[in-house]
């Protein structure tokens, strides 16, 4: 047996071995080996991947989210502030009717007041016209109850008429 | 951090049997030395690198004691087999047979002219020369055979856990194993074959590194079922090259064929009308396999040549005076150990390196060169980028 010479022997056995191994391995490991890690590296790859578009989809929904809570934040002001306004033109109408309804009413009780003060008026005139006549009578008749006054009154009168 | 802590644990015992068997081997090969004649550190480091028919353990009180192995011989259409302990080491000769005793044959088994069986005389006249073919299932036979059987064992077993386990994460062994093949898989093939050709040679690649790597193992395991020199013996690693140069002739590609015989890029008068180039081409498809086959055979075995030298020391020191070696026997055993770490890193190293070469060839084989026609320098395959940490390495 030397070194460097290869033996027939040795030769034989390792091409049938090797051969055996080669073809055993070839044909009932290396495929479900290599095909198994493959596989399982698909599937790592992909739960990456999904994981990473959930992600992205997260980002997204939630900055949708934001985007719609910052929407429905302004039309809620929006709305306030209409709202705000709505409420302010009512007062300020209902503050106009109000003031107009004052103003009719005021006129009106201005009217009825003056009405009332001109009957007041008339009232007290003809009070003081009848009292007049009452005054006038009584002093008439305070004065033409001695006889010399109403000859005199008629001698008066007589006279005037004369004149007349 | 527990699962670290485990690799860490079984690591040291192995280191621990290691440093045993290798104090036990010492011991053993000890009283053969001081038992038998003179210590020869050639003979016996050889002897240990070297097939045999025998699987040698060890010598224990002068009686040796080794596994004894089937002799298989084909002579004339006729089967004859035997066990190697009736060789005697050497001593006797069965049924005409006999271990080698001259310088030529050395080792291998000889016919002799008479039909002896028994004690014979070790004359170089008795060697018969008609010629047989000797395919005794011999201690790198048999080592062979055990790896094979483990690689089997071991692939089986993961594939089994594939199939019943589909798409969870792996377990044990299978975590060991699948790191190695994704390597062997996304740093090597891909690289060199390319995604689109890949899978075709996949499964000859991964063979080819665990059956590389579990043998430079086994051979760095001092006593059985290790110990043998598998890929340190110049048939398989010559085996292993010749298939790979089968794959890369069987799989050129009509441009590598085209690169060969009539190179792109280089002066007419280069090709005509002596073919230079083309004949150093069609010696570059021998030549590659060829380096493979050396550079594995000759990392493996000067591995253990070096490693058994050192060993060797303490009985070429022990011979000189008891004291000497004994004394010398630590600073051998740590220079063991540092060689024993370092045949450790080669054996991972010669593997990767024969599987990355191969399949870089593979590639260069199957690869399309039409986008690199206009290309006014060949590239040579030694000039391959890839190549240069491998050339480091050696």
């Amino acid at each position: 047996m030397e070194l460097i010479t290869p033996d027939f022997g040795l030769i034989f056995w390792m091409l049938i071995g090797f051969g055996i191994l080669f073809f055993l391995l070839a044909k009932f490991a290396w495929p479900i080996i290599t095909k198994a890690i493959a596989e399982r590296e698909n599937y790592i790859q992909e739960q990456l991947d999904a994981a990473a578009k959930v992600k992205d989809e997260m980002k997204n929904l939630q900055s949708e989210h934001q985007l719609l809570l910052a929407v429905a934040k302004e039309e809620r002001d929006k709305i306030l502030a209409d709202a705000r306004k709505i409420v302010e033109k009512m007062n300020e109408d209902a503050k106009a009717l109000r003031d107009k309804e004052h103003e009719a009413r005021m006129a009106e009780t201005k009217v009825i007041i003056h009405n009332e003060k001109m009957k007041a008026i008339t009232d007290i005139k003809n009070e003081i016209a009848q009292l007049s006549i009452d005054i006038a009578e009584k002093i008439l008749r305070d004065e033409l109850t001695s006889k010399e006054r109403q000859e005199q009154i008629v001698h008066k009168w007589v006279d005037e008429l004369n004149l007349n | 951090m527990n699962y670290k802590n485990n690799t860490i644990k079984w690591s040291g015992i192995f280191f621990l049997f290691f440093l045993i068997f290798s104090s036990l081997n010492t011991n053993a090969s000890g009283s053969e030395t001081h038992e038998s004649k003179k210590f020869e550190p050639g003979k016996f480091i050889i002897d240990h690198v070297i097939d045999s028919y025998g699987w040698h353990i060890t010598t224990f009180k002068g009686h040796s004691i080794s596994i004894p192995l089937p002799v298989i011989l084909w002579d004339n259409g006729k089967l004859v087999t035997f066990s190697s302990s009736k060789f005697h080491h050497g001593n006797s000769a069965y049924k005409g047979y006999a271990l080698g005793f001259t310088k030529e044959t050395n080792g291998n088994i000889v016919k002799l002219k008479e039909n002896v069986t028994g004690h014979f005389e070790k004359d170089p006249e008795m060697i018969a020369e008609s010629s047989f073919y000797d395919i005794s299932i011999t201690k790198n036979v048999c080592s062979l055979f055990i790896s094979i059987s483990l690689l089997l064992g071991i692939f089986f077993s993961i594939a089994k856990s594939y199939k019943k386990r589909p798409i969870s994460a792996p377990k044990g062994l299978q975590t060991l194993m699948e790191i190695v093949i994704v390597f062997i898989r996304d740093e090597v093939v891909i690289p060199s074959i390319g995604t689109a050709k890949y899978a075709k040679y996949l499964p000859y690649i991964l063979t080819l590194f665990f059956f590389i790597l579990i043998n430079n193992l086994m051979g760095l395991i001092p006593i059985f079922p290790g110990g043998a020199n598998v890929t340190g013996n110049i048939a398989v690693t010559g085996i292993l090259a010749l298939i790979t140069l089968l794959i890369t002739s069987f799989s050129g590609s009509k441009s590598y064929w085209k690169h060969i015989f009539n190179t792109p890029g280089v002066p007419w008068w280069l090709k005509l009308p002596i073919p230079i180039m083309p004949i150093v081409e069609a010696m570059g498809i021998f030549t590659k396999p060829f380096v493979l086959m050396v550079r594995l055979f000759a990392n493996i075995t000067a591995g253990h040549i070096i490693v058994i030298g050192f060993i060797s020391l303490i009985f070429i020191f022990g011979e000189m005076s008891m004291g000497v070696g004994y004394a010398l026997s630590p600073l051998s055993l740590i220079f063991y150990l540092f060689m024993g770490l370092l045949e450790l890193i080669v054996a991972f190293i010669q593997a990767y390196l024969f599987t990355l070469l191969s399949s870089l060839y593979i590639g260069m084989a199957v690869e399309d060169h039409e986008a690199h026609e206009g290309h006014a320098t060949h590239e040579s395959d030694d000039t391959h980028p890839v190549l240069e940490p491998s050339v480091k390495n050696n």
